[in-house]
C-alpha cells in the first residue's frame, strides 16, 4: 500500500553514504521511529506505517546476496529469498537442506521471495520468520554496520530478543549473515506445524547433529523468540521434553493457542530426535 | 523517470512511499487490482523484467527503468495469451476481481506439476471459485461449452474482458474530471459520546476541500440494511452520530484532492470523547443494567425492547415440546457456538458518485441491490427518486456483505456538497473490522426419537449477537430458524430466539442468512441422536426429512407461499450416501496414528426471500437484429449475467453474441429488488423470459407468422415464407416486458458428506472425501452452477476449520488477509458434485436458486465426520487444528 506520510527516500550506493542516514542518537537501543531501512519493502508496504517519514533503500549498495567461503557461507542482509533458495549448496555442506523448507515456511507466496530479504525477515523479529528459524538453527552469526563506519558481530540467536525486538541499536544496519561451515557439515531435521497447509507458521522445529555428535534444536514461531537448545549428544526423550518445558511463555495470536503451540513442538521434537538419533 | 508499461515507455514521477499498484493504476491501468494491499492476495500480481511480483508491496521507484506487464500486456480479447484462453475455457472465475493476478501468475508457471500448486497458488486468493476450475485453467483442461442451449455450459459473457483485464470493476470506469477523494475517521472507543469535533486543522490541509461531520448530515436514522420492504430492518443507524456505538464507527469524513490530503487532514482532526461503558458479550447484554446501546432510541425505530438491549425476538411452539420429549426414547441436548466469521469478497465496499450534466446524483457502487441504495439515498437526502441514479460496473464479490448501504450515503453527501466527483475505497482493513460480519451465535437444541428413530420433539433456544446495530438481524434471525426447523417433520416443535445489541462491530447480511450457523447445532444434535439410538445419522434423516404434502412449518402453523415446486430431498440424500460407500482410490486410510470418521448434514432453503421480491426486464429487438436485455441485477460471480443471456437466448432462437446486458442501473428497468437470497437466477431470470417471450410473440406478429413459425436468429421462418429480424425492427425498435413478484416460492436442497482422517497429536484435519448432492431444479449451466456450489463447499470449509474475527473488548484484531485467513488452494479439497433430477415448477424452465445453500451443511457434516472420528463431538466453531488437538487431548485424559 502506498506509505503516505513517506516524503524522503535515500539510496545510499556506499558505506560513507549510509553512515548517519538512519538517524537516532548513536548506541543508544531505541532507532529513529520516522526512518526504516528499506530492503524488499515487502513488510514495510504491507501495513500503514503513519510513523515513518523517510526510506533508507539498502539495495542500491550493491551487497553481493552469497559468498562461499572456506569458513562458510555469507548471505547478504539483502539477498532475496529467491536468490537464497536458487542457490546450490556444496555436497559438503548438507545442512542447506534446510533452506528449502524454511522458504517454504514464509506465508507469502514465491512472488514475495522475488523481493523479501533475508535479512528483512530477521530484522523484523516476528515469532514466525522462517530466515530466523534458518539462522539460528545453523549457528548463524550477524554483521551489524554501526553509524560511527564500524562493524560488531552477534549471533542471531542474541540478535533476535522478542517479538518485534531485535538487538539493533539505533543507527544499525544489519550486513549480513555467516552460516559457519562447522555447522553446515550437520545432519539436520524439519518440521513444522500450522493451522493450515500453507499458512503462518505456529511451529517451526529444526534439529540439528553434528560431526562430534552434538545435538541442537531450535524452536522458533511457536515462540516469541527463537529457543536454542544444545545438548552434547542425542538426549533421551524424557531430557529433550524437559528442556522444552522450561519455555516460560508460549506464544498466542490467531495462528494457533498456546497450550497446542507446547503439545506441537514437544511432539515434533520427538519425531526430530528419534530421526536424527 | 521512465517505466515501461506494456511496452510503452511513460514519463512518471513516483512518490517516495508509493507501490506500483498505485503508479500503474494511476496510468489508467485499472486491470492491477487491488484486493489485500498487503502481499496476500495477488490480485495486483504484475510482471517486473519478467518477474512476477505483488505490486502493492513493490516501491514504485524500484520500477524505474524497468519493464512492467500487467495482464492487459500479455494479450488482448483479439489474441489471447495461451493461459487467459485456458482461463475462459476451463471457466476459471466468477467475480473475476481475482483474475488479472491470477492469470499474469500462471503465466509464469508453464506446464505445471499440481503436487507444486499448494505452494505456487498461496499468493492468489479467489473467494468464488474453491479453486477447481482454477486448477482445470493451469492443466488446461476445457469445461465451457459453445452454444446457448440451457443446460450447456456457456462461459459468462464477459470472459474474454475479465481474462484480459479489460472488464470495469467498480472504481475502473470513467469517472468525471476533478475526482475528489474521501477518507473516513473512525472512533477508537467502542461506546463513546462526541463532545466536540474541532475541524480546523483538518481544513486547512493543503487540497481539503470538506471535512463532513455529525453536524453537516440530515436528521435521518435509517438502516444499513436493504430489503424490498425497509421496515423489515431497524432505523436506529445515522449518516454521521454524535454517539459512538463500536470501535471503528465512522465518526468524520474528510474530502480531498488525494487520498495521502485526506488521510493526512483524518489525522489533523481534533475529537472529544466522553467514553460510556461498554458490552460485548450478548448474555451480559440482556441483564439488568447493562449499558444500553440504543437505549434512545423510541417505537420509530422498530427495536423489539431497546431498554433489554433486544433488537429481535420470537418464541413460537407447535405442539407440546416438554410432552414429546417425555414421550421420547432417546433425547439430546447441547449447546453449539459459532463464531464470527467475514465475506471477504476481494473487492472491497467502494463507490464513486458525481452530478451528470442535468444535475443528477450519479453513484456507481459495488453492490447488490442498486435499486435499495436509490431508493433509500433520495430518502436520506430529500431528493426525487428520479434525481438519484445508481449503478453498478462488475461487482467483485458480494456473499452478503454488499446488501447494504455503507459508503453510497457518504459519497452521496461528499458530491452533493463539493459538487465534484467523490471516490470513496475501504481499505481491507476497514472492510475487515468495521463492515458487517456474520452473526454469531449460541444455538441450544434439544431433541427427542422415538425407538424408531422418529422425532418426536425439536427445540431450539438462539442467542445472536447483533453487533452495535441491528442491521439484518431481525432477517438472520427469523430465517435461521426457519428452513432449518422446517427441514424435519415433527408434531412438536418450538423456536426461542433473540437477537441481541452489544458493542461489537454489528453483524449483518452473510450467505445462508442465518441457516448456517442455526443449521450446525440440529444437523449435529441429529447426528448425536442418530448415535444413542443405534441408527446411521443418514438413515435417521431419511425416516424424518419433510415431503412434499407435508406442511412447511418451523414452529407455529403460519399461512406462507411456500411449495413444493419440486423435491429431490430424497435424491441428494441417496446420491451423497451411496457416493460415500463407494469406495474411490483418492482417498486411502492414512493409518495409525490417524483416525477416520464420516459425517453428513442436509439443508433446505427457500428459492426466494419472503415478503416481495420483485424484478422488472425488457428486451429489445433492433434494427440491426441484435438484442439487448435489460435487467436490474447486478453480476457478482453469481452467473446471472450468463444465465438471463442463456434464457433470452433460448426463448428468441438466437446466439449468445447477438445479445448485449443492460444490467444493474436504475436507468435499466423499472425495479429490481436486487440479487441476495439467491433471487438473481430465479425472479430476474423469470422475469427475462417473461420479456423475452413477449417480444417474442410481438416479432411474430410482425411477421405476420403463423403458429407453426420459427424463430431463429436471422429472422422468422414461416413455412417457405423468410422475415429477416433486420426487416422486422426496420421501422424501430421492438420491446417486450416482463416482471415477476418473487412469490409462490419453492424450496431447494443441499446434502454433504465427508470421510476426514484426523491426527489426534497435532490436531490436523485431512479431508479424504467431499461430496455434495444439490437439488437446483433443472441446471441451467452445469459448469457455473458446480462452481457455486464448489465454492460455498469452499467459503464453508473456511468458516469451519479456520476464519475467525478475533476480538478483544470489541477491537478486531484479525484487521489484515495475512492474519485472517483465507481458503487457499491448499486448503481445498476436491468435492465431487451431484445434482438431483428435478424440474421445479415454478422456477424459469425448471431452475431453482442454488448460490447460498452449498455454504450451510458444510460444516455440521465435517463436525460429524470429526465426531465419528475421533470420538468426542465439537460443540465450537471454528474446527482449527488447536481445537480439535484438544478435544482429542481430553478424550485422552479421561479414564
Amino acid at each position: 500500500m502506498d506509505l503516505n506520510t513517506v516524503t524522503a527516500l535515500h539510496r545510499p550506493t556506499g558505506r560513507a553514504e549510509l553512515n548517519g542516514r538512519l538517524g537516532g542518537e548513536p548506541g543508544r537501543p531505541d532507532p529513529d521511529l520516522g526512518i526504516a531501512p528499506l530492503a524488499g519493502g515487502t513488510w514495510l508496504f504491507s501495513q500503514p506505517q503513519p510513523m515513518l517519514h523517510t526510506l533508507v533503500d539498502l539495495t542500491a549498495l550493491g551487497w553481493p546476496p552469497l559468498i562461499v567461503a572456506e569458513d562458510g557461507l555469507e548471505i547478504a542482509a539483502t539477498c532475496t529469498l529467491h536468490e537464497l533458495a536458487g542457490f546450490t549448496a556444496p555436497e559438503h555442506w548438507p545442512a542447506l537442506a534446510l533452506v528449502r523448507p524454511c522458504c517454504a515456511a514464509l506465508a507469502g507466496s514465491f512472488k514475495i521471495w522475488n523481493t523479501a530479504t533475508v535479512g528483512g525477515n530477521i530484522c523484523l523479529a516476528l515469532p514466525a520468520g522462517p530466515m530466523t528459524s534458518l539462522a539460528v538453527a545453523l549457528d548463524a552469526v550477524a554483521l551489524v554496520w554501526t553509524p560511527d563506519g564500524g562493524q560488531r558481530r552477534l549471533t542471531v540467536a542474541e540478535l533476535v530478543v522478542g517479538e518485534r525486538r531485535t538487538g539493533l541499536l539505533a543507527g544499525e544496519v544489519l550486513r549480513s549473515v555467516h552460516l559457519p561451515a562447522t555447522t553446515l557439515t550437520s545432519r539436520t531435521a524439519f518440521r513444522r506445524a500450522a493451522l493450515t497447509a500453507q499458512g503462518r507458521s505456529g511451529s517451526v522445529v529444526i534439529g540439528r547433529r553434528d560431526a562430534q555428535g552434538q545435538f541442537v534444536l531450535t524452536v522458533t514461531a511457536a515462540v516469541d523468540r527463537p529457543y536454542r537448545f544444545a545438548f552434547p549428544f542425542v538426549p533421551e526423550s524424557v531430557e529433550l521434553a524437559a528442556a522444552l518445558d522450561r519455555v516460560p511463555r508460549w506464544y498466542d495470536d490467531p495462528h494457533g493457542a498456546p497450550d497446542w503451540r507446547r503439545a506441537v513442538t514437544l511432539l515434533l521434537a520427538e519425531e526430530i530426535r528419534a530421526e536424527l538419533a | 523517470m521512465i517505466i515501461t508499461i506494456n511496452g510503452v515507455s511513460r514519463e512518471t514521477a513516483p512518490a517516495p512511499g508509493q507501490c506500483l499498484r498505485t503508479l500503474l493504476r494511476g496510468h489508467g491501468h485499472t486491470e492491477v487490482k487491488r484486493g489485500c494491499d498487503s502481499g496476500d492476495c495477488g490480485a495486483c500480481t504484475v510482471l517486473v523484467d519478467n518477474v512476477p511480483v505483488h505490486s502493492c508491496v513493490y516501491p514504485a521507484v524500484r520500477a524505474v527503468g524497468r519493464a512492467v506487464t500487467t495482464v492487459a500486456g500479455l494479450g488482448t480479447p483479439d489474441d489471447l495469451h495461451p493461459m487467459q484462453r485456458r482461463f475462459v475455457e476451463a471457466g476459471g472465475f466468477q467475480c473475476g476481481f481475482c483474475t488479472a493476478g491470477m492469470v499474469v501468475t500462471a503465466s509464469v508457471l508453464g506446464e505445471v506439476d499440481v503436487a507444486e500448486l499448494p505452494r505456487l497458488l498461496k499468493g492468489d486468493l479467489c473467494r468464488c471459485t474453491g479453486y477447481r476450475a482454477i486448477e482445470d485453467a493451469l492443466t488446461g483442461t476445457v469445461n465451457t461449452e459453445k452454444g446457448a442451449g440451457l443446460g450447456r455450459s456457456l462461459p459468462a459473457p464477459a470472459a474474454l474482458r475479465v481474462v484480459t483485464g479489460r472488464e470495469r470493476y467498480t472504481l475502473d470506469g470513467e469517472t468525471p474530471p476533478g475526482l475528489l477523494h474521501l477518507v473516513v475517521a473512525r472512533s477508537p472507543h467502542a461506546h463513546a459520546r462526541i463532545r466536540s469535533i474541532d475541524t480546523r486543522a483538518a481544513l486547512a490541509v493543503p487540497g481539503v476541500h470538506a471535512v463532513l461531520t455529525h453536524l453537516d448530515v440530515p436528521d435521518v436514522l435509517f438502516s444499513t440494511a436493504r430489503h424490498q420492504d425497509p421496515r423489515e430492518d431497524p432505523d436506529d443507524t445515522r449518516i454521521l452520530d454524535p454517539v459512538v456505538r463500536f470501535r471503528g464507527q465512522r465518526v468524520a469524513a474528510v474530502v480531498a484532492e488525494s487520498v495521502a490530503a485526506a488521510e493526512y487532514a483524518v489525522r489533523e482532526l481534533v475529537i472529544d470523547y466522553e467514553v460510556l461503558s461498554a458490552v460485548f458479550d450478548p448474555e451480559l447484554a440482556m441483564r439488568p443494567g447493562a449499558p444500553l446501546v440504543h437505549g434512545d432510541k423510541g417505537p420509530a425505530s422498530r427495536i423489539a425492547d431497546p431498554s433489554r438491549n433486544l433488537v429481535a425476538q420470537r418464541h413460537a411452539e407447535l405442539g407440546d415440546v416438554e410432552a414429546g420429549l417425555a414421550a421420547a426414547a432417546v433425547v439430546v441436548e447441547g449447546t453449539w457456538r459459532i463464531h464470527r466469521v467475514t465475506h471477504s469478497s476481494l473487492e472491497t465496499h467502494a463507490a464513486v458518485g458525481w452530478l451528470d450534466h442535468d444535475g443528477r446524483l450519479v453513484v456507481r457502487t459495488s453492490t447488490q441491490v442498486p435499486f435499495l441504495v436509490r431508493d433509500e439515498l433520495a430518502r436520506l437526502y430529500s431528493l426525487p427518486r428520479e434525481r438519484v441514479r445508481v449503478l453498478t460496473a462488475r461487482v467483485g464479490g458480494g456473499f452478503g456483505a454488499k446488501q447494504e448501504l455503507l459508503v453510497e450515503d457518504l459519497v452521496a453527501l461528499a458530491v452533493l456538497r463539493t459538487g465534484r466527483p467523490v471516490q470513496h475505497e475501504l481499505t481491507r482493513a476497514e472492510a475487515l473490522t468495521t463492515t458487517p460480519c456474520r452473526h454469531p451465535m449460541r444455538v441450544r437444541v434439544r431433541v427427542g426419537a422415538d425407538t424408531n428413530g422418529l422425532l418426536t420433539a425439536l427445540a431450539i433456544d438462539v442467542l445472536a449477537d447483533a453487533g452495535a446495530y441491528g442491521n439484518h438481524s431481525p432477517g438472520v434471525m427469523f430465517h435461521g430458524c426457519h428452513e432449518s426447523m422446517a427441514l424435519y417433520r415433527c408434531a412438536n416443535k418450538r423456536v426461542d430466539a433473540r437477537s441481541v445489541y452489544t458493542h461489537n462491530l454489528p453483524s449483518g447480511a452473510f450467505r445462508g442468512y442465518g441457516l448456517g450457523q442455526v443449521g450446525f447445532g440440529i444437523e449435529c444434535a441429529l447426528d448425536e441422536l442418530a448415535r444413542r439410538l443405534g441408527l446411521d445419522p443418514i438413515e435417521l434423516r431419511r425416516r424424518n426429512v419433510i415431503r412434499p404434502g407435508d406442511p412447511v412449518v418451523a414452529d407455529c402453523a403460519e399461512p406462507g407461499d411456500l411449495e413444493f415446486g419440486s423435491y429431490g430431498l430424497d435424491q441428494c440424500i441417496d446420491l451423497v450416501d451411496s457416493a460415500l460407500r463407494r469406495a474411490s482410490g483418492a482417498d486411502p486410510d492414512p493409518g495409525a496414528p490417524w483416525l477416520v470418521g464420516t459425517g453428513t448434514a442436509a439443508a433446505m432453503i427457500a428459492t426466494i426471500p419472503p415478503r416481495g421480491h420483485f424484478a422488472d426486464a425488457s428486451v429489445t429487438l433492433h434494427p440491426s437484429g441484435c438484442y439487448t436485455v435489460r435487467v436490474g441485477t447486478a453480476e457478482f460471480g453469481n452467473g446471472t449475467a450468463t444465465v438471463h443471456t442463456q434464457i433470452a437466448a433460448a426463448v428468441l432462437g438466437t446466439e449468445p453474441d447477438r445479445i448485449a446486458l443492460h444490467q444493474a442501473d436504475t436507468d435499466a428497468v423499472g425495479h429490481d429488488t436486487g440479487a441476495f437470497g439467491s433471487a438473481g437466477s430465479v425472479v430476474a431470470g423469470s422475469a427475462v423470459r417473461t420479456a423475452a417471450t413477449a417480444l417474442r410473440e410481438s416479432i411474430l406478429a410482425a411477421a405476420g407468422a403463423g403458429a407453426t413459425a420459427l424463430l431463429t436468429s436471422a429472422g422468422v421462418q414461416d413455412g417457405a415464407r423468410f422475415v429477416p429480424l433486420t426487416d422486422i425492427a426496420a421501422d424501430g425498435p421492438l420491446v417486450g416486458h416482463g416482471s415477476h413478484a418473487g412469490t409462490p416460492r419453492s424450496l431447494a436442497f443441499n446434502v454433504h458428506g465427508f470421510r476426514v482422517a484426523v491426527h489426534p497429536g497435532t490436531g490436523e484435519v485431512r479431508v479424504l472425501r467431499s461430496v455434495h448432492a444439490a437439488d437446483a431444479g433443472v441446471v441451467l449451466n452445469p459448469e457455473q452452477c458446480r462452481g457455486q456450489i464448489e465454492g460455498g463447499v469452499a467459503q464453508a470449509l473456511g468458516s469451519a476449520r479456520f476464519e475467525e474475527l478475533v476480538l478483544r473488548d470489541g477491537r478486531v484484531i484479525t484487521d489484515a488477509l495475512r492474519q485472517y485467513h483465507l481458503p487457499q488452494y491448499a486448503d481445498v479439497p476436491r468435492t465431487e458434485v451431484h445434482f438431483a433430477q428435478t424440474y421445479d415448477r415454478l422456477g424459469p424452465f425448471g431452475a431453482k436458486s442454488m448460490s447460498e445453500s452449498p455454504y450451510n451443511p458444510v460444516a455440521p457434516a465435517l463436525a460429524n465426520a470429526i465426531r465419528d472420528a475421533i470420538g468426542v463431538r465439537p460443540y465450537e466453531l471454528p474446527m482449527s487444528n488447536d481445537r480439535v488437538w484438544r478435544l482429542c487431548h481430553s478424550a485422552l485424559a479421561q479414564p
